[in-house]
């Protein structure tokens, strides 16, 4: 077996924003730095966030602080999160904002000439700085002409398919690049996993087909502990119609420009149903409402913008009693501003250019003039590495972790806004602390294990090596999976239908162990889609025995028998881990008491 | 459906080893760039009921670089040759807090380029790369709108004009227009950014005035 050997003291897997501001600050510390990319750089998933970065620069509200930011953060992950790493991103994310600008990011403004900030769904204060509906593509590309000019090697259409220990601590990683599918070998003295989500492993996602879990698998395999993964966000509104575009993301800078949501006897229901802890800041008529999108500082917010775990309850709830648009979504209106100000078609284009666009072109509807049909889509998962909220480093020495692939800040459903926020603020503690973690070490690492390179290998070429007549491809295996996690462990779950779904996860296991790759090694996706089933399996199981343990509903997790909050569920993390015999272990973790003046600021808040 | 969704089809159901690159579906990553029945397109975004279904559709990599295999080509080149221009160099922030002040019509007119999403369209249409080959002596469309934003960005104090001369080529461009019309994002390629980096380049270096001025000027100081 033959495989090109590279060495750098900090490697990054994943060159979405989390990625690319770790390697950043890793180089920028003076170390050698590494970054693997599974697409071409600049394509990451990143590029499809919209509605903006979340950061208390009280720009355009004054009466903003960290503060607030972090009791928002807080009250919408369901006090689970992790406070310390709440507290951190509230405090540092104006910085890291501002830094973008300094790298050449350009924000849309306000009338001084400052960074604009919108509303968005569970932020107090307008909060999110923003580039009309496509922030995400200025934060990475700002990201990755600043990187490219600091020496970071970066290493494109590259796929890691083990992490390589020596005892305790990560020594490497092994892999392979697209273009040959030739075997690569990392040596690094410290990695950090940016991999983002696991959106594939549900048939309706807004998810690209590189989300499949692969640093929560990589970390999981290492010994890593996995917290918090029965918390999916479900987006509450993803295109549904074409069938070729379901799923793709509606951005909620649509409800923060006034759209609203109504079903198809014209009401708009989510007034029908708003939470307690949120009665007091929303608003309960529709002026007021409009008042509120409009920057009226006295209105407060439409239920619209109530958090996506509330919001996509109630769209399936219209959509189940049989008040849904004829393809199976609610409407979603923009248009209806109309009749609240002039020129209206021309704010739509302004404010949501890429909006007017995608369904202009996919779907043939021009939003300023008809309603949108919606559905909630797959988007986010707010579980993940388990990591110190210091540092970002995991139960592994020297295995770090930043953004989706991480948990703990978002605690059981991250707010829209703050999860660019949270990849720039933890993405760069990651990098820090990984570039740190490889100066002070005292010990080098030892070799590189020659038996864990040739497992890896081995497990990597199987799929060739299968007889044809033996196995299937991994295409059927992957939808048969992506539908039994929509059906059974979805927006709402039950104990009989996870438990159904454990099963389920067994099967196709033992399919995806004979699954077969055809042609050769060259830039082949089909023996790609077989490997990354194994991740997507990994992560399934994860959320299921998660979803499982929680035996309460809370944020995003939904369970129709047990439809309401446990005091006692409040109190813990569900944590996921490799036992010897390889199989999964679920715990309870407690959750460290907060201290008092954080207390004090989410009673305040109140 | 679109182009892209049947392409993924043949890929899950007949040929598993089909290679194509495609990320978001939603035209915003600027992967899945390829040549549907001989235009530059993106495949997310082209439905085929907008193209004649009588007749088959051909689907074909960019042509402008090298293949890989199947629909992927190698755009490498791209990144490298963005690798020789400038980077952002702010002015000192306009605020004591470290920020800066900029009016939204400054920030209007590089946003327009911002929004690249950099599928590479522009540089496989345009004739100097894709007929003549001067990959090495041109950094095509795509790279032009890139230092355009830079030049024209409102904090900006480096000087790119003459590297746009000599190592950019800016001088191949004939102003044909191509890159414009293949952009999925709408920029106005040539209008907005290319035309006004070649007056840039003209003023430097082809004013006869300008010239005199910088002379006596130098000589003067």
């Amino acid at each position: 077996m033959t495989y090109q050997t590279h060495e750098h003291d900090v490697l990054v897997i994943g060159a979405g924003g989390a990625g690319l501001r770790a390697a950043i600050e890793a180089s920028a510390a003076g170390v050698s730095v590494g970054l693997i990319c599974k697409s071409l750089l600049g394509k990451a998933h990143t590029v499809m966030a919209e509605g903006g970065i979340a950061a208390a620069l009280a720009n355009v509200d004054e009466r903003d602080s960290w503060k607030i930011h972090f009791a928002d953060t807080m009250r919408g992950g369901q006090y689970v999160n992790n406070w310390r790493m709440a507290e951190l991103h509230a405090k540092e994310a104006p910085d890291r904002v501002r830094e973008l600008e300094a790298w050449g990011a350009v924000f849309d403004r306000t009338p001084d000439g400052r960074i604009l900030q919108r509303n968005f769904g569970g932020h107090k204060y307008p909060r999110l700085a923003h580039v009309g509906d496509r922030t995400g593509l200025e934060l990475i590309r700002t990201l990755q002409d600043h990187g490219i000019h600091r020496g970071i090697d970066v290493h494109m259409e590259c796929t890691i398919v083990a992490l390589l220990k020596d005892g305790a601590r990560v020594v490497g990683a092994f892999g392979y690049e697209r273009e040959r599918g030739r075997f690569k070998l990392f040596r690094a003295r410290a990695v950090v996993l940016a991999t983002g989500g696991i959106g594939r492993a549900y048939r309706i996602s807004s998810n690209s087909w590189e989300s499949t879990g692969d640093g929560h698998a990589l970390a999981y395999h290492a010994g890593a502990e996995l917290m918090d993964m029965e918390f999916v966000q479900f987006h509450p509104t993803g295109m549904v119609w074409p069938p070729g575009v379901q799923g793709i993301l509606v951005t909620e800078g649509v409800r923060g420009e006034g759209g609203v949501l109504v079903n198809s006897a014209g009401r708009r229901f989510m007034f029908d149903d708003i939470p307690e802890l949120y009665r007091t800041q929303t608003a309960d008529n529709e002026e007021e409402g409009w008042r509120y999108t409009q920057g009226d500082r006295s209105a407060r917010r439409p239920p619209e913008l109530l958090t996506r775990d509330h919001v996509a309850r109630c769209i399936v709830r219209e959509i189940k009693e049989g008040r849904g648009s004829p393809h199976g979504g609610v409407f979603l209106d923009i248009s209806g501003i109309g009749k609240r100000m002039a020129n209206a078609a021309e704010h739509i284009k302004r404010k949501l250019p890429s909006m007017y666009h995608q369904f202009k072109e996919l779907a043939d509807i021009d939003i300023t003039r008809e309603p949108m049909e919606v559905g909630p889509t797959t988007h986010y998962v707010m579980g993940g590495v388990r990591v110190d909220a210091e540092t970002q480093m995991s139960s592994v020495l020297g295995l770090f972790a930043a953004g989706e692939c991480a948990a703990g800040i978002n605690g059981a459903n991250r707010l829209g806004g703050n999860s660019l926020s949270d990849l720039l603020v933890l993405g760069k503690r990651a990098g820090e602390f990984a570039a740190g973690f490889v100066r002070n070490e005292r010990h080098h690492p030892g070799p590189i294990d020659a038996g864990q390179v040739e497992a890896a290998a081995r497990r990597t070429l199987e799929p060739f090596e299968r007889d044809r007549s033996e196995g299937e491809g991994p295409y059927r295996i992957q939808h048969d999976l992506q539908e039994m996690m929509q059906d059974l462990v979805g927006i709402v779950r039950t104990e009989r239908e996870l438990l159904r779904a454990v099963g389920s996860i067994e099967q196709l296991s033992a399919r995806a162990r004979r699954v077969k790759a055809s042609g050769h090694r060259e830039y082949n996706p089909g023996w790609h889609a077989a490997l990354d089933l194994s991740n997507l399996l990994t992560v399934s199981e994860a959320i299921t025995r998660s979803a499982l343990e929680r035996k309460e509903s809370r944020g995003a997790h939904f369970r129709g028998d047990y439809p309401s909050k446990d005091a006692q569920f409040g109190r813990i993390n569900i944590i996921v881990r490799k036992d010897k015999d390889g199989s999964m272990q679920v715990s309870r973790q407690p959750i460290p008491e907060m201290p008092a003046e954080l207390k004090q600021i989410i009673q305040e808040n109140e | 459906m679109v182009v892209l969704d049947a392409v993924l089809e043949i890929q899950a159901r007949q040929a598993n080893d089909l290679a194509v690159r495609w990320n978001c579906k939603a035209g915003k990553c600027g992967s899945c760039s390829a040549e549907i029945n001989g235009s530059p397109r993106l495949m997310c975004m082209t439905r085929l009921s907008s193209l004649p279904l009588q007749d088959p559709i051909t689907v074909e990599p960019m042509r402008a670089f090298p293949a890989i295999k199947d629909l992927v080509t190698d755009v490498s080149w791209n990144f490298r040759a963005k690798q020789t221009i400038s980077p952002f160099k702010p002015r000192p922030p306009d605020a004591p807090d470290g920020t800066w002040r900029m009016t939204q019509s400054d920030a209007d007119r590089v946003q327009e380029f911002r929004k690249c999403i950099e599928c590479f369209l522009c540089q496989d249409v345009c004739h100097v790369l894709r007929e003549h080959r001067l990959h090495e002596q041109f950094i095509g469309p795509r790279l032009l709108v890139y230092a355009a934003a830079l030049e024209m960005h409102p904090l900006d104090t480096e000087d790119r004009v003459p590297a746009l001369r000599a190592a950019g080529g800016i001088g191949y461009c004939n102003i044909t227009k191509c890159c414009t019309k293949v952009c999925p994002e709408g920029i106005t390629i040539t209008d907005n950014a290319i035309i006004p980096l070649k007056e840039r380049v003209v003023d430097r270096f082809y004013d006869p005035l300008g010239r005199l001025r910088r002379f006596f000027g130098r000589w003067a100081g």
